[in-house]
């Protein structure tokens, strides 16, 4: 079996310079094919005497197995090599844009709203829901608010048109979330715990006003609610709601015909390069007004003021929307400016939670 | 309400410095609004002293002075006349901001000569209108603050001037000596007393009066007066014109000026006629309605039946209570007064004032109320102090009616206190605060004192402790939770679903906005409001006169806007009230969404397309889904005029409409300025039928391993054949074996029409067949097939595409 080397370097030199695919299956059909040199070898085999054919066909095998293993790796190499210049040629410009999707956002006054609705649904209280058109009872009398009032008057009414020979009072656009107060204790009675979150009324429009804008009413009716509990109620939200560690409340004694006592409720901050921060720092904004409710309001829900009491306080949410956001300007809300709503709209799926954080 | 501190002064012996008095007043829910220290813009000018003064090489009319100041001589150059060797002056240095000038000092060249500050004037510090000469004062030592003098030889000047806002139910705090009184119950001094001066009528009241019956009772219980005669009506005296100045009135003259103390001090308003100007005597009656009244802000008025007016022989005097006339106006040639002090009704006042829209300083207390107990003695406080400032004699008192008796008395519970507040306020405190007040305590019964109308019940005297007691100490409890564990779900369906709805529309691309519930009667009344039902009585303008009928318009007007401002796609959206009337509860939630131009911006892949109704079907159909509609709906093309009537179409169940897609109509935008074609959406949230059943579980998941097979079929039909006529009728062919009828192609237009004939078109179905107990074999399919053929071809008229 002379000539075994000259014929492995005669293929593996063949097999190293080969340059396609094709060249190379030639190659291992001269070799290993059917009639290839090896094959034609290895069938020679039989002419020869056992001893001699034992030694020849070791050598042989381990030859063809050389050969074999030189062709695969050379059939690896020429894939990747194709593969590679095919990817070089699928060159793309990953820099060029994205193909475009339409982000859509959720408007302040909505995520603001479910924010509340987290917190307080935490502390039991339900969503109460009442008309925007109220007749002048819900409004002003059931709260306390007779017609020559003078506070009556603060609130800048507006009122619907009453049909010629119509003689109810007009009706108004509710000017407060508080007639939901009414409407829930009257439907529900005691003891109730709700929040009213909803759109008012009132005719003002300057740099600080709208002639709409968004309220939320909280009340909480039970045996033996105090104005102690009002303020820790308070407390918590605020420190839910702006997210900071603590806050620090202080209430001040007003007015409302529809509590008594009344408070006006101020937050700590601090104002420093335009910058609101809650819960520290040396002054004091308002954020609320609140009160006991008024035993005559309770009257008028039906509810025994003997055996029942609780408090109520009402917040603009426009307002905290601004606070907590630093939304500068309030009638931009309603302007429906394409930027302002991109820039201050929260995502769709940004669900306010306790579990993650509101405005995580 | 705005009072000066020593005006309170007057009222309150206190010790407590100004921040103090501030602090308690807001805490005791008498909001400071503003604080004017008259001082402030002083603090920086010091005295000094001309040791030399002469004329300016250059200028006639200017001299050169040497200053000693409190930092050494200065050289000044001065224009004034009286700049002159040894007066004490009022120095400005450089980097001091003068007021009255409104400058701020360098150190300056005058014609050549360099100057070293100022010397001032009245004027240029905003003392008084005096230009003159420069101040020069009769005392003072060189370096001492100009503020410091001023607070020694002119008090007036360094009268801080207090703000407060004060709530409607507090008439008592209209008057600076209930401001002290407050304060006093606070522990913040001591209310001084008031005591009243036994006038002795020299003469019967040439001016007599009288209260015609049908409003005794009620309008004008108590009307006093008394004339003063042979007064001098001059300038009031310095004091009182500082006082009046610092709250922001104008001082007139003596006896008008006297009235506006009363009004602030006291709470008081009185009226002043000039008694040679009245004829016969003074009526008090309701007015027939139609006459003129010509008052002091020289306005004429018409008044209406009802309003209480004061008259004399002549006519209509006074609006009572209200504003006095200008025929018998007091002047300076005024010697003979009348003085008023009476009592108005609370409601009637307000009433006239609202309708006359009449504001004044006396209507803002009538009509919240003034004390009944005090007519007659702020009438002879009143007649002192005319006799004090302006001489002459009084009369006897002419007076008809009597103080309306407003004792009433309410029980105190002080457990029901601590109870109701949360703060352990001893009872003898709470008796204490309430007898400071003014109230008389009778066993545990408490009559308020007769300025305080607003008290009417426990809960008032119960906020009166705790308003002293100082809400700002009190400390919170926790809100018991009214379940124990965790929390119970709380939003009604309707809440869920409104929530889904905005938040499943803003995940499709939209912006959601929030647009005015009123809007204007064009744009309401294109979609079907406009009415005088909805109309607001009293808009703020003419853009926001109407409830919204229906949330497109808003959003139609929002769109516009935008456009202006340069964009021409977008996706805007709201989820929020409509209203069908006017009454209570006819309003309903709404969820409108609406595309303008184009679904993308330009991009190198050709998204970008125009929007159409097949967009607006997508998003509708996924919010839809999203808040539990029925997978199987209707549609119908009986949707409302504001829509394209070929391109739109109403998603319903029967009669009941969930909600509405297509092309609004072109009018419509042409009208509210949008260019177009806009397509859109509006949901009827609550019309959509609640699951029926209401359990987490889903419904068990069938899945087949046998192979489904996909076969299409094409129909050529008219081309007003509806698809979904054609899916319904494929459907219908084997409810069991048909999974799902998709049509995924038309071929329809001008060259299908010639291919197929005049006025067809092409439909393509795919029909999705999956059988559940044995694999198809081709002959089952060709059954199928065949039905689904002949069922298609007689629901359409249409034939099977060869």
């Amino acid at each position: 079996m002379d000539g075994l080397d000259a014929l492995k370097a005669k293929y593996l030199t063949a097999v190293a310079n080969v340059a396609d695919e094709a060249g190379l299956e030639d190659l291992r059909v001269a070799a290993l094919g059917k009639k290839g040199e090896i094959s034609a070898l290895m069938s020679g085999l039989g002419k020869m005497e056992p001893d001699q054919r034992k030694a020849a066909g070791a050598m042989l095998n381990v030859l063809k197995d050389e050969i074999d293993a030189a062709l695969r790796a050379k059939k690896a190499a020429l894939g990747d090599a194709a593969l590679n210049e095919r990817l070089r040629s699928e060159w793309l410009d990953v820099t060029m844009p994205a193909r475009p999707r339409r982000v859509g956002s959720i408007h302040p006054v909505s995520q603001v709203m479910e924010e509340l609705t987290a917190i307080f649904a935490d502390m039991g209280f339900a969503v109460a829901e009442g008309p925007q058109v109220e007749s002048d009872w819900y409004n002003f009398d059931a709260l306390n608010i007779p017609p020559e009032h003078p506070a009556r008057q603060e609130h800048d009414t507006f009122f619907m048109n009453r049909a010629e020979g119509d003689d109810r009072p007009p009706h108004v656009l509710r000017t407060h979330t508080s007639p939901v107060q009414i409407r829930a204790m009257t439907a529900q009675g005691a003891p109730i715990r709700v929040i009213a979150p909803g759109r008012v009324y009132r005719m003002d429009m300057d740099q600080t006003h709208t002639p709409m804008f968004h309220q939320v009413e909280g009340l909480a009716i039970d045996r033996n609610i105090s104005m102690a509990n009002l303020k820790w109620t308070l407390e918590e939200f605020c420190r839910a709601f702006f997210e900071v560690p603590s806050v620090e409340l202080r209430f001040r004694a007003s007015h409302f015909p529809f509590t008594e006592p009344s408070a006006e409720v101020d937050i700590r901050c601090s104002w420093e390069g335009g910058q609101l921060k809650i819960g520290q720092g040396d002054k004091w904004m308002e954020i609320l007004g609140s009160g006991m409710v008024h035993p005559k309001v309770l009257a008028a829900a039906g509810v025994n003021a003997a055996e029942w009491q609780g408090f109520a306080f009402g917040m603009g949410i426009d307002r905290i929307a601004m606070l907590k956001y630093g939304i500068p300007d309030l009638r931009a809300f309603f302007e429906s400016d394409l930027r302002w709503l991109r820039h201050y709209g929260f995502a769709a799926l940004d669900m306010p939670d306790l579990a993650g954080g509101l405005s995580a | 309400m705005k009072f000066t501190l020593s005006w309170l002064k007057d009222h309150l012996e206190t010790a407590s410095s100004l921040d103090d008095i501030l602090y308690a007043l807001t805490d005791l829910g008498l909001e400071v609004e503003e604080v004017v220290n008259p001082l402030a813009k002083l603090a920086p000018f010091t005295l000094a002293k001309v040791i030399h003064a002469e004329k300016h090489p250059d200028a006639d009319k200017l001299r050169v002075c040497r200053v000693m100041t409190d930092e050494g001589e200065k050289q000044i150059v001065c224009g004034a006349p009286n700049a002159r060797t040894g007066i004490t002056v009022v120095l400005c240095k450089p980097g001091d901001y003068v007021p009255g000038i409104d400058v701020t000092l360098g150190i300056g060249k005058i014609r050549g000569v360099e100057s070293h500050g100022m010397m001032a004037s009245e004027r240029e510090l905003e003392l008084s209108d005096e230009h003159n000469g420069i101040i020069e004062l009769p005392s003072g030592e060189v370096g001492q603050k100009f503020t410091d003098w001023l607070a020694i030889n002119r008090p007036g000047l360094a009268d801080p001037m207090i703000h407060v806002k004060v709530t409607p139910n507090r008439p008592d705090a209209l008057g600076v000596r209930g401001i002290a009184r407050d304060l006093a119950a606070r522990g913040l001094g001591q209310l001084k007393p008031l005591p009243i001066p036994a006038i002795k009528g020299g003469f019967a009241s040439p001016v007599q009066v009288e209260i015609s019956d049908d409003l005794k009772t009620k309008g004008c219980p108590h009307f006093a007066g008394r004339t003063i005669r042979g007064v001098t009506n001059g300038p009031s005296p310095d004091w009182l014109q500082a006082r009046l100045k610092a709250i922001g009135l104008r001082p007139i003259s003596a006896l008008v000026d006297i009235t506006n103390y009363f009004t602030f001090g006291l709470n008081r308003p009185l009226h002043v006629f000039d008694a040679a100007k009245v004829h016969g005597k003074l009526r008090v009656h309701a007015a027939q309605g139609g006459e003129q009244f010509a008052a002091l802000d020289g306005k004429t008025y018409t008044l209406r039946a009802g309003q209480m007016a004061i008259s004399d022989d002549q006519g209509i005097e006074s609006l009572a209570g209200v504003m006095g006339g200008e025929a018998s106006g007091c002047s300076p040639e005024t010697t003979e007064v009348f003085v008023e002090s009476a009592w108005w009704d609370p409601i009637t006042i307000a009433a006239t004032g609202r309708a006359l829209k009449i504001n004044t300083d006396a209507r803002y207390r009538f009509e919240r109320g003034v004390d009944p107990a005090f007519t007659m003695p702020g009438l002879d406080l009143a007649t002192q102090m005319i006799l004090d400032l302006c001489g002459g004699e009084a009369s006897d008192i002419a007076q008809d009616g009597a103080a309306l008796d407003t004792t009433r008395a309410y029980k105190l519970d002080s457990a029901r206190v601590i109870s109701l507040v949360g703060m352990d306020i001893p009872e003898a405190e709470q008796r204490n605060t309430l007898e400071s007040l003014g109230f008389t305590l009778n066993g545990d019964m408490a009559t308020p004192p007769s300025w305080r109308p607003d008290v009417l019940g426990e809960a008032d005297l119960i906020e009166e402790v705790a308003r002293i007691a100082s809400l700002s100490k009190l400390q919170g409890k926790p809100l018991p939770r009214t379940t124990s564990g965790v929390p119970r779900p709380i939003l009604t369906p309707l809440q869920v679903r409104e929530r889904t709805a905005r938040r499943t529309i803003a995940a499709l691309g939209y912006n959601e906005c929030v647009t005015y519930s009123f809007i204007d009667q064009t744009a309401a009344t294109l979609f079907g409001g406009g009415t005088d039902a909805v109309r607001v009585d009293n808009p703020i303008s003419s853009e926001m006169s109407h409830l919204r009928p229906d949330l497109l318009p808003g959003l139609l007007r929002a769109a516009s806007r935008n456009q202006a401002r340069g964009f021409g796609d977008m996706a805007l959206f709201e989820v929020g009230p409509a209203f069908q009337g006017g009454e209570p509860g006819e309003q309903h939630l709404q969820a409108a969404g609406l595309l303008i131009g184009q679904t993308t911006p330009r991009d190198p892949y050709g998204s970008r397309r125009p929007v159409d109704v097949f967009d607006a079907k997508a998003d509708v159909e996924a919010a839809l889904a999203a808040i539990g509609a029925p997978a199987r709906t209707q549609i119908n093309r009986k949707a409302a005029s504001w829509w394209h009537p070929g391109r739109s179409g109403v998603i319903g169940l029967g009669p009941n409409m969930m909600a509405t897609f297509g092309e609004v109509h072109p009018k419509v935008l042409a009208e509210l300025g949008v260019k177009g074609p806009a397509v859109a959406f509006t949901i009827l949230v609550a019309n959509v039928p609640s699951p029926k059943v209401k359990t987490p579980t889903k419904p068990a998941l069938a899945l087949s391993d046998l192979q489904a097979v996909e076969r299409d079929f094409a129909f050529v039909v008219d081309k007003g054949v509806e698809a979904l006529t054609a899916v319904n009728a494929a459907i219908g062919a084997d409810k069991v074996l048909i999974e799902t009828v998709r049509l995924f192609d038309q071929f329809s237009g001008d060259k299908a029409e010639a291919q197929m004939g005049a006025g067809k078109k092409s439909i393509a179905l795919t029909v999705r067949l999956q059988p559940s107990d044995k694999t198809l074999t081709e002959a089952d399919i060709e059954a199928v097939s065949a039905k689904i053929i002949e069922k298609v071809s007689k629901a359409t008229g249409g034939t099977l595409r060869g």
